[in-house]
């Protein structure tokens, strides 16, 4: 790496350094405006072609996308996701080389309400996007991130096996749409006229302190990951899409792919950082940003003024140390500059992971964790690290009783704290974690007694490890949403129900839905 | 003593800060500056400093770490690659075009 440092900065020797003498590694005739990677210098046009083609190689690479089908873009708009808006809206005009053929759509989260932007602002920064979204003519839909609070469980709940196309599947969709689509205009994007949405002002209450009962800014951030993802998936299911496009670039990837192996997603982290996505099943979300640094977006987004909109969020103007998230894409980039390839070591090592399956073909509702929808990582196996954690826990527990209180759902209708004591009475069931939801009898008979409307329920049972930690640093539960809520609700009460019949199973393995 | 004839001048320039750097900067994304005259030209090391003691309003250490940039912050000249220009060894000439962009998560 030394090696290559040294290298750099030969190259740049002073008498090129006054003027911009460089030329151009392409076409070698323009003189150079941009250094990517090590040394590789472009010109404005070869830039641009180079930029344009590796978009359109990524999505014809994978072939994930028919034509055809139905993609929602999900803008930030920060720089990465504008410029995927900007790509697609390139690839689908009539002119271009190698025509996207896919029919678009936006979405865009307002976040302002979880990160404490007043309503003018938070209008503000819609307005300015809504222009941005009009000049694309592609249908485009605004959700503030108050609606997760109304979100059904079925977004946690099982999602419907992913439909698997055969590798012939693509070819013949292609020629199917060009026969179909030859004669007429492929792209009839009728524009609907979206108006930016109201949002209740309790609702934006309930957000906030659904926010502010974290405690660190890493599960914060991370909690936040959670419910934009709810919502995009669930906006994508409910406007008919079933492809979701994510402007996750390959620095972010590489920052994420870090993070999540210190936040304990080590199990997760193919899918959370591979080019396509299938843990909800029916929505395939696909990264088709993955390819380009942070440098080649803002480079190419300032030089071809594609306009993007910055709306500040939670680690804005934080220091390095504020979150794991932060303190990790400081440590990235400040690596990046010294060691130019850095952020693609990275980003190649995270496209060779791969998940071992375990078991997959079993993985019901009940194997996924309720926040990330990923497979649980926490079945209890003797001798693992995780398994030590969880007896440590408990044995720090029995000394200091009521310390575990605080992982119990307390309804909120429930408001005397005596009476959520009795509906949670030890406190400590469950922490053998994986698929049965309260194993002691006592709390079986106190669950079950309190009849029909959810009293109490385990939810970290049904979380991820990455998942628990992050619940653990929540002051109380009940500012969960109530799907997530609802919905651990009912895997509890199945998996008591499972328990109950268990004596009369032939098989433990085929009681289906 | 002797004055040096020519090599005392005014440069103006055009600072934009985009991506959420402009923040630190009281929200204004551009600013048209004449740098105070000075015998010798002025380089991009000089004028991180006197941004930051003359335009930065707040939180320096997210702008500047040691003499440059901090790193994930762009910099362009003339809409080029500073690292083109000969990074803070690029001595400003009238007129320059200025651009930092910062490319970290949340600006």
């Amino acid at each position: 790496m030394c090696q290559v440092d040294e290298n750099y900065h030969d190259d740049l020797d002073p008498a090129e350094m006054l003027n911009v003498s460089k030329k151009c590694i392409k076409c070698k005739e323009a003189s150079a405006a941009v250094v990517i990677r090590v040394g590789d210098t472009y010109c404005r046009g070869c830039f641009k072609e180079y930029f344009i083609h590796k978009f359109r190689a990524m999505l014809g690479k994978n072939r994930i996308i028919f034509p055809g089908e139905k993609v929602l873009l999900a803008v930030s708009g920060g720089p990465s996701s504008c410029s995927m808006l900007s790509q697609v809206q390139e690839g689908l005009s009539q002119t271009a080389h190698r025509k996207l053929r896919f029919l678009p759509g936006i979405v865009h989260i307002d976040e302002g309400g979880a990160v404490g932007h007043s309503m003018e602002e938070r209008q503000k920064a819609l307005a300015e996007l809504q222009t941005v979204f009009k000049a694309t003519g592609f249908p485009f839909y605004f959700v503030p991130l108050e609606k997760v609070l109304d979100l059904p469980s079925s977004v946690v709940a099982t999602a419907t096996a992913p439909s698997e196309h055969p590798a012939s599947a693509y070819k013949s969709a292609v020629n199917d749409f060009i026969h179909i689509d030859s004669s007429s205009c492929s792209t009839p994007l009728d524009q609907e006229e979206t108006s930016i949405p109201e949002v209740q002002e309790s609702h934006t209450q309930f957000l906030q302190q659904l926010i502010v009962s974290v405690k660190t800014l890493t599960a914060r951030q991370d909690l936040l990951n959670t419910l934009r993802q709810h919502l995009l998936v669930d906006t994508a299911r409910t406007k008919g899409y079933s492809k979701l496009m994510l402007g996750d670039n390959c620095t972010r990837l590489a920052v994420k792919l870090l993070t999540s192996v210190s936040l304990g997603r080590g199990a997760q982290l193919a899918q959370d950082t591979g080019f396509s996505d299938s843990r909800y099943g029916d929505i395939i979300s696909v990264r088709p940003m993955r390819d380009f640094s942070t440098k080649e977006i803002a480079y190419y987004n300032h030089i071809f003024s594609v306009p993007s909109v910055f709306i500040p969020g939670l680690d804005t103007k934080t220091t390095n140390k504020a979150s794991i998230q932060h303190l990790t894409e400081s440590f990235v980039t400040k690596l990046q500059t010294d060691f130019p390839s850095t952020v693609s070591t990275i980003y190649r090592t995270s496209e060779k992971l791969q998940t071992a399956c375990r078991s997959s073909s079993t993985a019901d509702c009940c194997d996924r964790c309720l926040l990330c929808m990923c497979s649980l990582d926490t079945a209890p196996e003797n001798a693992s690290a995780f398994q030590a954690t969880l007896i440590s826990e408990q044995l720090s527990q029995n000394t200091f009783l009521g310390a575990s209180r605080s992982t119990k759902i307390i309804p909120r209708q429930n408001q005397d704290p005596l009476e959520s004591e009795i509906a949670a009475p030890t406190g400590q069931c469950c922490s053998s974690g994986g698929e049965e939801g309260c194993g002691s009898a006592e709390n079986y008979e106190v669950c079950y007694s309190s009849a029909h409307r959810p009293q109490t329920a385990d939810v970290k049972s049904f979380l991820c490890y990455s998942c628990q930690l992050t619940i653990k640093d929540m002051s109380s539960l009940e500012h969960l949403p109530q799907y997530v809520l609802s919905e651990a609700w009912r895997r509890h009460s199945r998996s008591q129900m499972r328990e109950e019949i268990s004596e009369f199973l032939l098989d433990d393995g085929d009681e289906g839905d | 003593m002797y004055v040096l004839l020519n090599a005392v001048r005014c440069i103006s320039d055009i600072f934009l800060f985009l991506g959420g750097a402009e923040l630190l900067f009281n929200g204004v994304k551009e600013h048209h500056v004449t740098l105070p005259s000075q015998s010798e030209p002025w380089d991009m090391k000089q004028l991180l400093v006197w941004i930051q003691q003359n335009l930065l309003k707040e939180r320096p250490e997210l702008f500047v770490q040691g003499d440059s940039v901090r790193p994930g912050i762009l910099v362009l000249i003339n809409d080029a690659d500073w690292e083109l220009m000969g990074e803070l060894d690029y001595q400003l000439q009238e007129q320059d075009n200025v651009v930092f962009i910062s490319t970290l998560h949340g600006g």
